[in-house]
């Protein structure tokens, strides 16, 4: 049997010996349920299976389940304080910068990750940040307001 | 239930109900009025009916829904129709709302069960608001109605008399009498039909209707709680994986699961054609299936995507022609000059972002199906056909949708998860992996359209003969005033016939227009490039339909259109055209990288009439969807392929639009409230290959006539040589333009 591999989840801490070797994207959908957490193309190309580790976006499906070791992985269902919705959130549903929603989630963790490192992005920046996460029913310039949008909030918040 | 009159309604009791377990139904409602309406032959003398539906030539007979006011005020929807990021969760609702006289937050939509909702033929043509809605909106007003008159009886007023506003109906003169539908509705048993139809609210009197509102579906969808069918789990589910061909036409020689079966918990099921492994986690169902060794037999048919136009040519059955009028001979002698030109668009996936997926669970003699799907009662027919069930034992139910474009007409993988859940008694979910959804997808087909047109000196069109090869019909018909003309469509259904296209295809968004608009406002472009003339006075010296003329107006406004013949070095281009009833003007400006032929799209402007617009908001945001995915086939999307083997199978070599990508974006709704509401998800994507393939002519005087402008079909335009994709083999079929 694998060693238990440790880690903390939405945190809370968790522990789960399923296999490290497998990737991080079943390991999230199917052992904890957390099915926020989207398959689009499994190769990484996509970004709708985006999760923090750490506070930054990774492709969970290119994510072994052994290298969150000892980290924090947070999903798009702990992205909201209770009902209290982030910034985010609520700049996206504020823009209608959504309309299947297969990606959103994705895109929503993605955006985190960047304002975290840039909290007042350029429109030149968003758009080359967010340029691997990928939407078919192409809500691209409505996305680029809401995180306009919610970095303003943010920024104001502080 | 089936009424002959298409506006005929009736009104009863839930236990009338047919076909509707009667527990399940209270659930919903816990009581209530509960009102059905049916439109029959609504699709008689409607645009663009041939091979409607999958299979082809499958036309509806009718359209159903339910209304149910319940005992605590919700007016609950139940329709047939799916949500899949349209927005009709919201419209709908928006319908119900203004009718009733209700709150737009008590409208209860659910959509896409079987069970509970009446037949519905599918979520596609851009017909939930145009051919659904007035049905709704009259059901809705009739239900309006009848609630005043039971309000009448219990208020002991005239019903003449008597107001609602927000669920409550009151007397006007005397605004303390008053009853709510809640309260209208208790412990109702209401089978009622009124002699004279209500008329529908005149647009003056919208107070939710042509007010923007937000998506209904965004918190769920924003928060990770919106469910897809791939995240409906059950306790001992098996995910499935199937061992797939690697080549369409291939078949299977033998065999070897013996490693694959070692694995503990590992299932495997072979039935004829079907051979899956199945375990409860889904990685480990992956791993199984890479153990089987298995051998196949490839055809060797010689198609790929560069010789596949002279096949689709050589296969083409009898042309049908439409429109004729004047005479060809006599325009061609009109004409100064004649211009030929032969434009062609590659196979076009639909690529949503969630693949195909369906979950199957079998109780009893019970089938339940969560499938990722746009025609909900088409898949029910097809799974109990698969399981030789009673269609009456099969539900099938469209939770969210992660888009679909068309493609999600057709549902592969709900058949065979039903097959396994029989097989192995055991719920089981099959979830196409990227590969699988690129390899089993019902592409946009390739085509070819030959244009034989010319117009006189003084710039009016007098000749115009139209042949289109297996894109089909929709759209085909051009709108101009030219007196000497012909259409001819090859092939009428985007599915083709057997032999035609090496795999399967099917309706991609605004099927068979956005290659007909692309060739036909190309050749527009053409003739007025020729005649020295601007290619918006151009279309205007040649239209006489008012509705298009003030689209084209708008747009050109919006745009800030000067003037000029092209090619003016600007990059701006134009382009027109009608689709499920709305009319479209699209505007481009392009920026063309000479040395790489690469062309990004800065700025693009839609004007639309679509008749009365019931979400402007939702609206604006399919017709940007609209002009973003349209990007994606003008400038670069292309299956490429060779002997039935799909060589694109990820978004690593098909590229679909980026963020990078998007361009400015303007889009004008032309006030058209007392005209009927047309479609409003496909119209504004038909433009986008001509406009930008007229926008580079403008910058750099080459002619695109290939689909997609590939960066090398760009350079190779601007080399004067034959596009390098066709230009490697020795077909007959270069796309060109010459002067007869």
């Amino acid at each position: 049997m694998d060693e238990k591999i440790g880690f903390t989840l939405n945190g809370k801490p968790v522990s789960i010996g399923a296999g490290g070797g497998r990737m991080l994207l079943g390991v999230l959908r199917y052992d904890f349920g957390l099915l926020g957490v989207k398959y689009g193309c499994g190769e990484g190309f996509c970004g709708a299976c985006t999760v923090l580790v750490d506070d930054a976006p990774v492709r969970s499906c290119q994510t072994l389940l052994k290298d969150v070791k000892g980290r924090s992985v947070v999903t798009i269902e702990a992205l909201a304080a209770g009902e209290a919705l982030h910034p985010l959130q609520k700049a996206f549903m504020r823009n209608d910068a959504l309309q299947c929603g297969y990606c959103t989630p994705g895109m929503i963790l993605n955006a985190y990750g960047l304002l975290r490192r840039d909290p007042n992005p350029s429109r030149a920046k968003i758009i080359d940040e967010m340029s691997g996460n990928l939407c078919r029913c192409g809500t691209y310039a409505r996305i680029v307001a809401a995180i306009q949008d919610a970095a303003r909030e943010m920024r104001a918040e502080k | 239930m089936k009424a002959k009159d298409p506006r005929e309604l009736d009104f009863f009791d839930a236990s009338h109900l047919p076909a509707m377990d009667r527990r399940e139904f209270l659930k919903v409602f816990g009581g209530g009025i509960v009102v059905a309406f049916s439109l029959v032959d609504v699709l008689e003398g409607q645009e663009g009916q041939r091979g409607r539906g999958p299979g082809g030539g499958n036309l509806p007979t009718d359209f159903n829904a339910f209304l149910a006011i319940r005992e605590d005020g919700k007016v609950v929807c139940l329709t047939g129709k799916i949500e899949m990021g349209q927005g009709i969760v919201t419209s709908l609702a928006q319908m119900l709302a203004e009718e009733l006289d209700v709150s737009l937050d008590s409208v209860v939509m659910v959509m896409g069960d079987t069970d509970l909702c009446p037949w519905d033929m599918g979520t596609f043509g851009s017909m939930t608001t145009r051919v659904f809605g007035p049905a709704m909106r009259a059901a809705a007003a009739e239900a309006r109605a009848v609630l005043i008159d039971l309000a009448a009886e219990k208020l002991h007023r005239p019903a003449a008399q008597l107001a609602v506003r927000e669920g409550v109906v009151y007397d006007a003169k005397d605004p303390a009498a008053k009853i709510t539908y809640a309260q209208l509705a208790e412990g109702k048993k209401i089978e009622r039909h009124l002699e004279k139809k209500p008329p529908v609210k005149a647009p003056a009197a919208f107070r939710v209707v042509g007010t923007s509102q937000l998506r209904r579906d965004a918190r769920e969808k924003v928060t990770g709680r919106a469910r897809y069918a791939g995240d409906m789990l059950f306790p001992g589910m098996l995910h499935a994986r199937i061992l797939r061909p690697p080549a369409h036409g291939a078949k299977l020689l033998d065999a070897d699961v013996s490693a694959a079966e070692k694995m503990p918990g590992i299932r495997i099921v072979r039935d004829a054609d079907l051979l899956a492994v199945l375990h409860e986690s889904p990685d480990a169902a992956e791993a199984a299936l890479a153990k089987i060794k298995a051998r196949f037999d490839v055809p060797d048919t010689g198609l790929d995507d560069k010789t596949i136009y002279d096949h689709l040519l050589k296969v083409a059955p009898k042309g049908e022609e439409s429109g004729l009028k004047g005479s060809l001979e006599e325009g061609a002698k009109l004409a100064d000059p004649v211009i030929e030109s032969t434009f062609l668009n590659a196979y076009v996936a639909h690529a949503p972002i969630e693949p195909h997926t369906a979950t199957v669970r079998i109780e009893g003699d019970k089938v339940t199906a969560w499938i990722s799907t746009q025609r909900p009662f088409g898949d029910k027919d097809e799974i109990a056909k698969a399981l030789g069930v009673p269609a009456a034992n099969v539900r099938v139910i469209a939770p969210f949708v992660g888009g679909g474009f068309g493609g999600k007409t057709s549902n592969r993988q709900a058949v065979e998860a039903a097959r396994l859940a029989k097989a192995t008694g055991r719920p089981v979910q099959v979830a196409w992996s990227r590969g699988e959804e690129f390899f089993y997808d019902t592409f946009r087909p390739a085509a070819i359209v030959k244009i034989k047109s010319g117009a006189a000196k003084n710039g009016s069109i007098v000749l115009w003969d139209y042949a289109v090869y297996f894109a089909g019909q929709r759209g085909s018909d051009h709108f101009y005033d030219i007196p000497n003309s012909r259409t001819t469509v090859y092939g009428s259904s985007w599915t083709g016939g057997p032999g035609t296209h090496p795999f399967a295809t099917g309706a991609w968004r605004a099927p068979s227009n956005s290659t007909n608009t692309f060739a036909r406002e190309s050749q527009i472009d053409i003739m007025a490039a020729r005649a020295g003339m601007d290619p918006v006075e151009f279309r205007l010296g040649n239209l006489k339909d008012p509705r298009m003329i003030r689209v084209l107006k708008a747009a050109a406004a919006k745009a800030g259109w000067k003037p000029a013949p092209a090619p003016t070095g600007r990059g701006r281009g134009v382009a027109c055209g009608i689709d499920a009833g709305t009319y479209v003007a699209h505007f481009a400006e392009v920026e063309v990288d000479k040395a790489g032929g690469k062309v990004q799209v800065k700025r693009v402007v839609v004007a639309q009439d679509m008749g009365l617009t019931i979400n402007p908001a939702g609206a604006r945001l399919q017709m940007e969807g609209c002009i973003t995915m349209g990007l994606g086939y003008a400038l670069a999307e292309e299956i490429r392929f060779r002997n039935g083997e799909i060589l694109d199978v990820n978004f690593d070599t098909y590229e679909i639009p980026r963020f990078s990508w998007t361009p400015a974006m303007e889009t004008v709704i032309l006030d058209a409230a007392d005209a009927p509401p047309q479609g409003g998800g496909e119209p504004p994507i038909i433009g986008m290959g001509a406009a930008v393939a007229n926008a580079i002519h403008d910058a750099v005087g080459a002619r695109l006539y290939q689909l997609p402008m590939t960066p090398a079909r760009v350079k190779a335009a601007l080399d004067e040589k034959a596009p390098a994709a066709t230009g490697r083999t020795k077909s007959a079929l270069r796309p060109r333009t010459g002067i007869a």
